[in-house]
């Protein structure tokens, strides 16, 4: 667009558009506790509704943090880009003199930081509460930090699309559940062939190529679609 | 030198067209007032410019420079100091210093609010915040969309002085506003009620 180079190099640009998203989430730390209260208020509702049979729970305990997980990714999505959009900062982002996808790959990667990423993170503290076996840990941990990393990519992408619809809400969830729903199901089925002491690497590399396949593809599509959010 | 090229420019909004044949070319060392009613077009004919708005644009617009865009939008983050607001504005091309940025905050009349969070300055503080990018940013085209707007009489003339200073040294500014011309000669106007479509 314009023939100045800039005098930054992309890779400044990429680091001090990740520490000004940081510290903007950093201010507000109850935004980014919110996701994980939501997980520990619905895991620890769920024994109370299913009754506290530690058997029947263990047996669900994958399916129900996989779930919940999904449920609080999809939560904090719809806000990733909108509190940027409505300051003009995503204006400003997108005439910055280097590519859209880059820097908005930088806002992705904290927003995951402080979600997805916390959230694998404790999981373990949750999954003990539903008494998942011991076993299942490690798997668990591996699953959403992979998992997340989908989840907050192609989330992001939906975010993208609506962030100028008013109650663009609704329609990011149809958007972006059924492209969750691969996820859900590698993630799910890792942890119960880890509870059994079945096979869960395969299951594993699976998720981890959809995280690096989304890695790679999403920031372009998050890139255009804001560009078009913008330009309405 | 011309740093922005319009040649017949249309803009359609919704099913609506707001603006027809719209020329301009704006050289180095030149200021243009977007002029026209409220509704008329001139935001939209000024992010058109600045390469935000693409849907429903015709014709041809070239720039030849770098473009700082200031819009109603502040780009500012409240719950961040306005140093780090400056320090990591998302369209800077330039790392300014802690010192530069100081420099340029004590020239909007902001000394000793570099750490306060912007959020706890008054709205005309935050333009002021948001202006001191004029002081910091190596962009030769300067679109401003109102810039004029929430600053008190003092904070009028030193953007004025400001844009006089930017022009003469090589730098041209398109600006929208509602005043009436504060440039004398020194100034172009755009009047947009000729372009309604």
């Amino acid at each position: 667009m314009s023939p100045d180079r800039p005098l930054l190099s992309l890779q400044a640009a990429f680091t001090r558009q990740f520490v000004r998203h940081m510290r903007s989430l950093m201010a507000s730390p109850a935004d980014v506790a919110n996701p994980l209260l939501f997980f520990f208020m619905v895991v620890t509702l769920f024994p109370l509704g299913l009754g506290p049979d530690p058997e029947r729970l263990a047996a669900i305990a994958p399916g129900i943090l996989w779930v919940v997980a999904l449920l609080a990714s999809l939560m904090v999505s719809a806000k990733l880009f909108a509190s940027d959009f409505e300051d003009g900062s995503l204006e400003q982002l997108a005439l910055a003199p280097y590519p859209l996808a880059v820097l908005v790959l930088a806002e992705v990667a904290a927003h995951w930081l402080t979600t997805g990423f916390l959230l694998a993170l404790v999981s373990p503290l949750f999954a003990i509460m539903l008494g998942l076996p011991e076993q299942g840990l490690p798997t668990l941990v591996a699953s959403l930090l992979f998992g997340t990393m989908c989840l907050t990519l192609i989330g992001a992408v939906g975010s993208a699309l609506t962030v100028s619809i008013r109650r663009g809400g609704l329609l990011l969830s149809l958007l972006i559940i059924p492209l969750n729903v691969p996820v859900l199901i590698f993630g799910t089925t890792a942890v119960a062939e880890a509870v059994i002491g079945g096979n869960p690497e395969s299951w594993l590399a699976l998720l981890a190529g959809l995280a690096l396949g989304s890695l790679a593809l999403t920031p372009l599509a998050i890139g255009a679609a804001l560009r078009v959010s913008l330009d309405s | 030198m011309t740093l922005l090229q319009v040649s017949q420019v249309g803009i359609e909004r919704g099913d609506r067209q707001l603006l027809r044949e719209v020329s301009l070319s704006v050289c180095a060392g030149e200021i243009w007032q977007l002029v026209g009613v409220n509704g008329v077009g001139k935001t939209s004919l000024l992010r058109a410019l600045a390469g935000l708005a693409r849907l429903g644009v015709a014709g041809d617009i070239q720039r030849h420079a770098s473009v700082l865009y200031l819009g109603h939008a502040s780009a500012l983050k409240l719950s961040l100091s306005a140093l780090d607001n400056l320090r990591c504005h998302p369209a800077c091309d330039v790392m300014a210093s802690r010192e530069r940025i100081t420099s340029a905050l004590e020239k909007v009349s902001l000394a000793g609010y570099e750490d306060r969070p912007v959020g706890a300055l008054s709205a005309g503080q935050q333009r002021r915040v948001a202006l001191a990018r004029l002081l910091l940013s190596e962009a030769s085209l300067w679109l401003l969309d109102e810039p004029f707007t929430a600053l008190d009489a003092a904070g009028c003339d030193w953007l004025e002085a400001r844009i006089r200073e930017h022009v003469q040294a090589g730098g041209a500014t398109v600006f929208t506003s509602h005043q009436p011309s504060r440039f004398g000669a020194l100034q172009h106007d755009l009047n947009l009620a000729q372009h309604v479509a």
